[in-house]
């Protein structure tokens, strides 16, 4: 791969967060049983015609407003004609001249990452060729849930960067309520044109990848199509443009149809629908309602003090930026919740596969964990075993402080009695140190904090063992 | 009883010198009668005369319509629950919709009384009604020649008294094409006045629904519970609801009656010009002022016509592929072969020749030269009309050149079948209302058709001109000779 540089950009169809479809009242929950939410409009019964569902359309606009794209004023739906046996009328409502959203940009780390176009459009309905013996089911639940279809520029760089560009476009379409990101059920389903040239060459001949339902199909997918492109230069061939559909099973990417075999979609603009005007008033209402987006988020924590690698990851998703600043608004230092948030509890959610908002410790616990470190009632390292125990359900955190005997011990006294009782207990350590072994001093430490099970002050017992060594 | 218009039924249900059922009966008895002309592909006798018995005790209870107990028929062109909609193809023969249409919900509530399902042309495509799957619909004047198209069924029903009235659609002129020839009165509203929900869709930007009946009178009380905003259709206009009647009592006097020289060309036929002379000389006789008006893109309207609505209908009718309902061929090798036999068994030949046409000029590289340059046109005629209308109340004109032409004379010819559109286009190309009604007979003994025009949602205006000249004319009240009653 060396010499060559990969060349992607990636189209994801966003499933919008509406109750009902696009151009029906029908609902759009996941998981129905076959054909139970598919309504005349969406069976493509003769005579039936598509109302625009309005909610679908501000999804667009948060969408559109979001990325600093231009909302069109007035854009239209267009037929896209193909026969297939689950798009029931022939053809696909969809947006082609005149998108709603056109340009727009997405920051992933440092990199600026301009987008294309955001269109509506509605989805199709399912084949099922498997349980038929000889023939194919049609599930049409699903037809007519609305789309966005959001298309970047070529501009990202390799699979890594590839899929950098998909998780922060992920993040962002749930952080502004648009789409529930569940990509299981095909709520967030990326293709990516993947292509590879010499640094400095202009673009090369493109292949569109197909059936990318996890971030690391898409990395594993982008990194196998671009050697196979690479494999074929190399070796004198030419690139064909066509689709291909990615095997994780295999981990390959396989032809679906040529360039020649493409279909001449015939758009024109859809009679059945007028042309979408966007209001100054909608726009502005769409507005007000959107929520401080992360990369604005992440810039006032870095401003507020929150140390920079915690501020980004604290705008990951927005429940954890709530959470977040729910445990400020209860008191907590900033800086050391933040670290908390993204650390610790952070981890506990992930292993147990939950989410910030279904956290089973609150804001509350976590801001008076904070404060119990802060004052010095527990050590750091206390508290990390406090907020398991309160993940686990065990309690509140100065509950069990108090019922286990958490408390740290800070009395001088007591502490200079245990390091008496381990200096005596240990005096080739004691020696060594008196040697110039640091090490020597970790262990004493260690004794002195396993002797009260972790309970005394780190700090004070460093200051004393230090003043008793020096002697 | 089967001379009255709609309004002299309504004053005599009202009167109760006659019931529903009394009238629903006779009605069916004309229709079985008449079935040579056929006129109809759906008879619903049981489901009529239920209707009619509703209708009457809906009247002992006092609360009844001015349509309540009016036996009327569908084009088969409107979704009826539970009655089989065809749209005149074998694709459909055998489609029940599970839904009303909402023009069918309309006069469902208004009780009125729907006999049946009236023949067409396949899913209105042609101007003569031979393109029925279920067979051509002969002229009530002259049962040799055609009356008229693709509203052919219920244009021939109302002129053989086999009902007073009954609704079309009209996309090119297929309201009011087939009432000049059968000799009755059609409207083509305004387009977004009617909704187009549940009406089988031919081409979605022209697809306008209308009345025919036998006086203006009847078509303004149709209007009345036809025309209505309706949330299921994105073109229908939103606009507070008129009483079509209250204008019906108008003086021509001061009227500006635009005169296009376009309308009055070579291609005209000799008797159609005379009647239609005549009755713009009324107008004239009235203390209208006639006003000479420029519609120069007519001769290329029915170009733009036949390229903007068969790109929509290849794109309508894509829905008909076999998967879900309709006709599917029995035995196919696999899902294209499904495709290709159904849709050319389903099909008849001029569906598919549109489909065809429609497909060719929306394909890519051909797109710019044809459908782009034919809404160009669209635009162009619309502005024509809005420069006369800026001088004129009403435009005034032949509805067609001809006057009903002999079953198959011009089955081999589709462009001159095309031409005959040639004055019932444009109006629709720009969303105008337009009606016609019966100006005398050419010297065949056949009907002409007045067409009038207007500027959008002057429907109550060209009713109340059509009243006012049926007011001194009878020509609509003609019985036609190859059907005495």
């Amino acid at each position: 791969m060396k010499g060559w540089e990969i060349v992607v950009g990636i189209e994801t169809h966003t499933q919008l967060l509406t109750k009902s479809k696009i151009f029906s009242g029908a609902s759009t929950d996941f998981g129905a049983p076959p054909n139970t939410q598919a309504s005349a409009v969406d069976l493509a019964l003769p005579g039936t015609l598509p109302v625009l569902n309005r909610a679908a359309v501000e999804c667009a606009i948060r969408f559109g407003l979001a990325v600093k794209g231009t909302i069109n004023r007035r854009s239209i739906f267009a037929r896209k004609n193909y026969f297939y046996p689950d798009l029931p009328k022939g053809y696909q409502i969809s947006q082609y001249e005149t998108p709603i959203v056109q340009g727009g940009e997405l920051r992933i780390g440092e990199k600026i990452v301009r987008l294309t176009r955001a269109h509506l459009e509605e989805d199709a309905g399912k084949s099922l060729h498997e349980a038929f013996r000889g023939m194919s089911g049609i599930d049409l639940n699903r037809a007519g849930t609305p789309l966005l279809e959001i298309v970047s520029e070529p501009e990202l760089r390799g699979a890594q960067e590839a899929v950098a560009y998909a998780r922060a476009l992920h993040a962002l379409v749930m952080w502004i309520g648009i789409c529930d990101g569940n990509m299981q059920e095909g709520s967030f389903r990326c293709d990516a044109n993947v292509s590879v040239r010499r640094p400095g060459e202009k673009l090369g001949t493109r292949c569109e990848i197909k059936n990318l339902n996890s971030f690391r199909f898409m990395e594993q997918a982008i990194e196998f199509e671009a050697a196979r492109q690479v494999e074929i230069l190399e070796g004198g061939g030419r690139i064909e443009q066509e689709t291909r559909l990615y095997d994780p099973d295999r981990n390959e990417t396989r032809s679906m149809r040529s360039k020649e075999d493409a279909q001449d979609y015939r758009y024109f603009p859809d009679p059945d629908l007028l042309p979408l005007t966007v209001g100054e008033e909608l726009l502005h209402q769409i507005r007000r309602s959107m929520p401080e987006l992360p990369e604005a988020k992440r810039q006032r924590y870095v401003e507020q003090g929150v140390p920079v690698s915690a501020a980004a990851l604290l705008v990951a998703s927005r429940d954890r930026a709530e959470f977040f600043e729910r445990a400020v608004a209860s008191g907590a230092a900033r800086d050391a919740v933040a670290n908390l948030v993204v650390g610790d509890l952070a981890g506990m959610l992930n292993e147990a596969e939950t989410t910030f908002s279904r956290s089973p410790v609150t804001p509350d616990d976590v801001a008076a964990l904070q404060k119990r470190v802060a004052d010095g009632t527990i050590s750091g390292k206390i508290a990390k075993d406090v907020l398991r125990a309160v993940f686990n359900g065990d309690g509140r955190v100065d509950q069990l402080i108090e019922s286990r005997g958490l408390k740290q011990i800070s009395d001088a006294g007591a502490i200079e009695k245990l390091v008496d009782e381990v200096l005596a207990k240990n005096a080739k350590q004691v020696e060594d140190y008196r040697a110039g072994k640091e090490k020597a001093f970790n262990s004493l430490v260690g004794q002195v904090m396993k002797a009260t099970q972790g309970k005394a002050n780190p700090a004070q017992v460093n200051e004393i063992l230090r003043k008793k060594l020096s002697r | 009883m089967l001379d009255l218009s709609v309004t002299e039924l309504s004053a005599a249900l009202a009167a109760k010198k006659v019931s529903s059922a009394e009238l629903a009966r006779a009605c069916l008895g004309r229709i079985g009668k008449l079935k040579d002309l056929n006129a109809f592909i759906t008879v619903d006798d049981a489901g009529a005369l239920e209707r009619a018995r509703r209708a009457d005790e809906l009247r002992a209870q006092g609360k009844a319509g001015p349509l309540t107990g009016i036996p009327f028929a569908y084009k088969d062109i409107y979704c009826t629950k539970g009655l089989r909609t065809t749209c005149g193809s074998r694709m459909l023969e055998n489609f029940v919709s599970p839904y009303d249409a909402h023009v069918v919900e309309q006069f469902t509530a208004a009780g009125a009384v729907a006999l049946g399902k009236c023949n067409m042309d396949e899913f209105a495509m042609g101007s003569s009604n031979e393109n029925s799957y279920f067979g051509p619909v002969r002229n009530p004047w002259d049962r040799q020649r055609v009356p008229g198209g693709s509203s052919g069924g219920s244009a021939a029903a109302v002129a053989a008294r086999m009902v007073p009235a009954a609704t079309g659609t009209d996309t090119g002129g297929s309201v009011r094409q087939p009432a000049a020839f059968s000799g009755v009165c059609g409207l083509r509203p305004t387009y977004g006045l009617v909704s187009r929900y549940g009406l089988i869709a031919f081409a979605s930007s022209l697809d306008q629904a209308g009345p025919i009946a036998r006086s203006a009178a009847d078509l303004a009380l149709l209007m009345n519970v036809m025309a209505g905003h309706d949330a299921r259709d994105s073109t229908s206009v939103e606009r507070p609801k008129e009483d079509y009647t209250k204008a019906l009592s108008l003086s021509l006097k001061g009227k500006r009656v635009g005169i296009p020289k376009e309308y009055f060309g070579d291609g005209l036929e000799p008797g159609v010009r005379k009647a239609v002379d005549a009755a713009v000389a009324w107008f004239k006789s009235q203390g209208a002022q006639l006003v000479e008006v420029e519609l120069p893109h007519t001769a290329v309207a029915v170009a733009a016509y036949y390229v903007i609505a068969p790109a929509e209908a290849s794109s309508n009718l894509s829905r008909y592929d076999g998967v879900r309902y309709g006709h599917r061929a029995k035995e196919y090798s696999d899902l294209v072969d499904m495709y290709c036999r159904t849709r050319a068994e389903g099909f008849g030949a001029e569906v598919k020749g549109r489909i065809l046409v429609g497909t060719y000029v929306l394909s890519h590289g051909y797109y710019d030269a044809y459908y782009l340059q034919a809404q160009k046109i669209r635009r162009l005629i619309a502005r024509d009309f809005e420069k006369a209308f800026s001088q004129v109340d009403f435009i005034c004109g032949p509805t067609a050149p001809t006057t009903a032409f002999a079953l198959g004379a011009k089955t081999e010819d589709p462009v001159q079948m095309y031409l005959g559109d040639v004055f019932t286009i444009p109006a629709p190309l720009a969303g105008l209302p337009a009606l016609s009604i019966p100006c005398g007979f050419d010297e065949n003994k056949l009907p002409v058709g007045l067409q009038l025009m207007g500027k959008h949602f002057s429907e109550s205006l060209l009713l109340g001109v059509a009243h006012a000249y049926q007011q001194a004319t009878d020509w609509h009240q003609r019985v036609p000779t190859g059907t005495p009653l």
